[in-house]
């Protein structure tokens, strides 16, 4: 008995941190609407300043002025980010701001390996908590004891901030409807900065307050973040009770899970977020979310089918694409076929985020699933490689049904939230299901059969299963099916009133979408030979964002070009620095602020002015004619 | 008019919020080819009752028949498949779609084509999309971006697309609101035309008391939730009652209704 209890203290410890940082982003979300991906980032640095000057500087004022210090150093680059980035991208869909502050998070995760190095650091017991104390035989630390006192006291006085200042007040109005607050004069842009500043300071304390319990590393930023999202949908976005209790549920189910289902502890609090939402969307204490804004400017531009003229261009372009084995060597052709697998990849979740307005977080976990389906049906039952390719994507389709019928029921944020933890329970169970899945050494020796192994065969393999996808996709994208999604994405309201079952629609397109990528991560298996965890990785999902957006959300193909650009890009990052992920960030928070429309996007809007031009031109120079 | 199965009979509908009795026991019918009106100040309970008309929204009592059928408590879309058509106060509308995109989705749904994946949506019920443009007047419309179309065109665009499953009855919540004197009088007009044309009936919501009196058959009055008056044009103009809560007792507002009967 007293062990539980035990267990049950250090869950309310564990929560302590989790509340700090999951309280700083629902109060950020409250007012500027921005999920802030990067506050694992500031969560990240937090603990490292604070290991730094805890220590440099002796004694007990030395380590808590240390923590302190650490969390206002943290805060002041984060007023830096807040007005150097954050202000330009207010306005821009909410898609935009996540990438952009994802692009700092992994700008943030090699800076810290550069100054700080890769290996863990174990920090400084806390002055005065170094003991433990004795429960029935069971000893508890005393900085456990320190951490469950804090969170209700940082609660409270959160609580005090909101209803007793000035401040507090302006921020709840501005929770409830910021341009209102702004028409009544209040300087809208620091009280955006300032709240900013208090959400990175307790994303920062967090950090720096787990020193003395964890190592600090450089990949604790994508572990909280992950958490802090399960928090937050658990609680209910900008609720700051909400993200208490859901930061002292999520900690007790982890304490406890590890005792009960010790091989799927991870799994465990996901499927209790999945239990959450499917009886409160909003989470425990979340109000239901205004309608989305739309933004002014976007998607002004028509789709239209190929004229065939274009499709003969394509057709041309494709053959010509095809023609490169006669002309490249070996690598060049294998790097030929994996830009073809994510060129499907891509083209998959575009359809899903562009056509159907669902943004997914996580939508590597179909992929990596057709990869391990494969892997699968290969590995044990031993069947040959054309029906592992056709089966194989099916564990996808499979796992985007199921998730997927949950996923439909949100949009928006809470959408992208929602299937980043989808895919980080496929993760999980890759990850921790050794017996079958190999764990983190994955499934070794996929090799394609004699008729694909060549690179030359498999090149063409993959373009032509490409080709193929990408066709399927756009015959979709302008049938009726298309259109009912499409309609969707751009009211719901209208769709229900015109006897549209909008969640079916939608659910039918994750399927879609899931299978496809499960096709490109089954053609993937075999181009590495491998399975791993990682092939449903969060920076994989990230990736498939990246492509989509940088080749552009409003358009058809942008996915294509997105795709291509990308990861030829990235490839050759990655032979040329070790510092990749940097210049990535940089790059994707250029595109963000700079390039919001995408390759294809900018192309268009370019030629639809021309064509706007033209007529006018002539119509002018007719007119003029006439007058003389 | 007809006295067969009425298209719409509405029995006891109550609603309430906390205390606030939103709607309370509204009862009411409506012919087909019968225009109706139901006005009332604002916070009278009309958008509440036209939510749960169409389906937004559930009543807590009552019964909602439609042709025969009850939908109490159904959803829109099912209630849509009956033959009702609704178009919003606010417009409701693709605007990443052409103008005639918009009513083909509407067609598709309504042919139950929806999960068609080759067919390309251009060559799908084009003609059908055409005439029901024509039919509102914006037969030059059809290759516009929705999202540019002037506030009023909209309006003519939603009424289009609820005459897309051959409605017997249409919703219209304020189907003026927003739009300039002359274009209120031509949508109504329109909408008159096409009610008498294919014997559809309508029911309507509106603040405009010129479009109410020039063009419904019947007018309903809520106030607090209750009906407190129904009867034709001159019945309500002339009730009491129903001037001392909405209308107001202006010598100017006789003074011009009466000439503008005269005339």
């Amino acid at each position: 008995m007293a062990f539980y209890f035990v267990q049950f203290l250090t869950g309310l410890a564990s929560a302590a941190s989790l509340f700090l940082v999951a309280s700083g982003l629902s109060i950020i979300f409250g007012v500027t609407r921005i999920v802030n991906f990067a506050h694992g980032a500031f969560y990240m640095l937090g603990a490292y300043i604070a290991f730094s000057l805890t220590e440099r500087l002796s004694g007990a004022l030395g380590f808590w002025g240390g923590i302190v210090v650490a969390a206002l150093a943290v805060a002041v680059i984060g007023v830096i980010v807040e007005i150097v980035l954050l202000r330009r991208i207010y306005h821009a869909p909410e898609l935009f701001q996540l990438l952009a502050t994802f692009g700092l998070t992994l700008m943030v995760e090699d800076l810290v390996v550069l100054i700080w190095g890769p290996d863990d650091l174990v920090g400084r017991r806390a002055p005065g908590f170094k003991g433990a104390v004795d429960f029935f035989g069971q000893n508890i630390p005393s900085y456990d004891l320190f951490l469950i006192v804090l969170g209700p006291v940082v609660l409270g006085a959160l609580w005090l901030l909101f209803q007793r200042t000035r401040w507090g007040i302006l921020v709840r109005a501005a929770t409830q409807d910021r341009d209102m607050v702004a028409a009544l004069g209040v300087n809208q842009k620091w009280l955006f900065t300032s709240v900013f500043a208090v959400g990175v300071f307790l994303a920062a304390l967090g950090g720096a307050l787990q020193i003395p319990r964890d190592a600090v590393h450089h990949a604790m930023d994508l572990r909280i973040i992950v958490e802090v999202f399960v928090v937050v949908v658990i609680g209910g976005l900008g609720s700051i009770l909400g993200a208490f209790v859901a930061a002292v549920l999520v900690s007790e189910l982890n304490a406890f899970g590890i005792l009960i289902f010790p091989t799927i502890s991870l799994i465990l609090v996901f499927l209790v977020m999945a239990v959450v939402l499917v009886i409160r969307p909003w989470g425990l204490f979340g109000k239901k979310e205004a309608p989305a804004r739309r933004t002014p400017g976007l998607t002004v531009i028509p789709w239209r089918p190929l004229t065939s003229v274009e499709r003969l261009a394509s057709v041309v372009a494709l053959a010509l694409v095809a023609m490169l084995p006669f002309i490249a060597g070996n690598y060049a052709l294998t790097v030929g076929a994996e830009i073809a697998i994510f060129v499907i990849f891509a083209a998959s979740l575009h359809f899903l985020m562009a056509v159907g307005g669902l943004a997914s977080f996580g939508h590597a976990a179909y992929f990596g699933l057709g990869a391990y389906g494969v892997a699968f049906l290969a590995k044990m039952a031993g069947l040959p490689m054309i029906v592992c390719i056709l089966l194989g994507p099916l564990l996808g389709a499979l796992g985007a049904a199921v998730f997927g019928a949950f996923a439909v029921q949100l949009s928006g944020v809470y959408f992208a939230m929602l299937t980043l933890a989808f895919a980080q329970i496929v993760w999980s169970i890759a990850f921790q299901w050794v017996a079958v899945t190999g764990g983190d050494n994955g499934i070794l020796g996929l090799w394609p059969e004699k008729w694909a192994a060549s690179p030359s065969h498999f090149y063409w393999l993959a373009l032509g299963v490409s080709a193929f996808v990408v066709s399927v996709l756009r015959l979709i994208t302008f049938s009726p099916f298309g259109y009912a999604l499409r309609g969707m994405r751009d009211s719901p309201l209208r769709s229900e009133s015109i006897g549209i079952n909008g969640k079916r629609i939608q659910w039918t397109a994750f399927i879609i979408a899931g299978t496809t990528a499960g096709i490109g991560g089954a053609l993937f298996a075999y181009l590495k030979g491998s399975v791993f965890p990682d092939n449903m990785g969060i920076s994989l999902s990230v990736d498939a964002l990246v492509m989509v957006l940088l080749g552009g959300v409003e358009t058809v193909p942008g996915a294509i070009f997105g795709a291509i650009v990308y990861k030829a890009l990235n490839i050759w990052l990655v032979s040329q620095t070790d510092w990749s992920k940097l210049v990535l960030g940089i790059f994707i928070v250029l595109i963000v602020v700079v390039f919001p429309k995408g390759i294809v996007g900018v192309v268009e809007s370019v030629m639809q002015r021309r064509r706007a031009a033209a007529p006018k031109a002539a119509a002018l120079s007719a007119k003029m004619e006439g007058a003389q | 008019m007809s006295l067969g199965v009425s298209l719409l009979s509405v029995e006891g509908l109550s609603k309430s919020y906390g205390g606030i009795h939103a709607v309370r026991s509204v009862s009411f019918m409506l012919q087909a080819g019968e225009i109706l009106a139901l006005i009332g100040p604002n916070g009278a309970g009309k958008s509440t009752c036209f939510d749960m008309l169409n389906g937004q929204n559930v009543p807590d009592s009552g019964r909602i028949t439609v042709m025969g059928g009850e939908t109490t408590g159904r959803k829109p879309r099912e209630v849509w498949r009956l033959g009702v058509g609704r178009t919003f106060q606010i417009t409701a509308t693709y605007p990443t779609m052409t103008v005639r995109e918009n009513i083909q989705v509407a067609l598709v749904s309504h042919h139950r084509r929806l999960y068609d994946f080759w067919t390309p949506m251009m060559s799908i019920e084009r003609g059908e999309a055409d005439r029901l443009l024509d039919l509102v007047g914006m037969a030059g419309y059809a290759e516009r971006p929705c999202g540019e179309l002037a506030y009023g065109d909209l309006k003519r665009l939603e009424l289009a697309i609820a005459l897309a499953n051959q409605p017997k009855l249409l919703l219209m919540d304020e189907p003026t609101a927003g739009m300039a004197p002359r274009e209120r009088v031509e949508l109504m007009r329109l909408t008159a035309k096409i009610a008498r044309e294919q014997s559809i009936g309508v029911l309507f919501t509106e603040h405009d008391m010129d479009v109410v009196f020039e063009h419904a058959d019947r007018i309903l009055v809520l106030n607090r939730g209750s009906l407190i008056a129904q009867g034709s044009p001159a019945e309500v103009r002339a009730n009491r009652e129903v001037q001392a809560i909405y209308l107001g007792e202006g010598l100017l507002y006789d003074a011009v209704h009466r000439e503008g009967a005269s005339a």
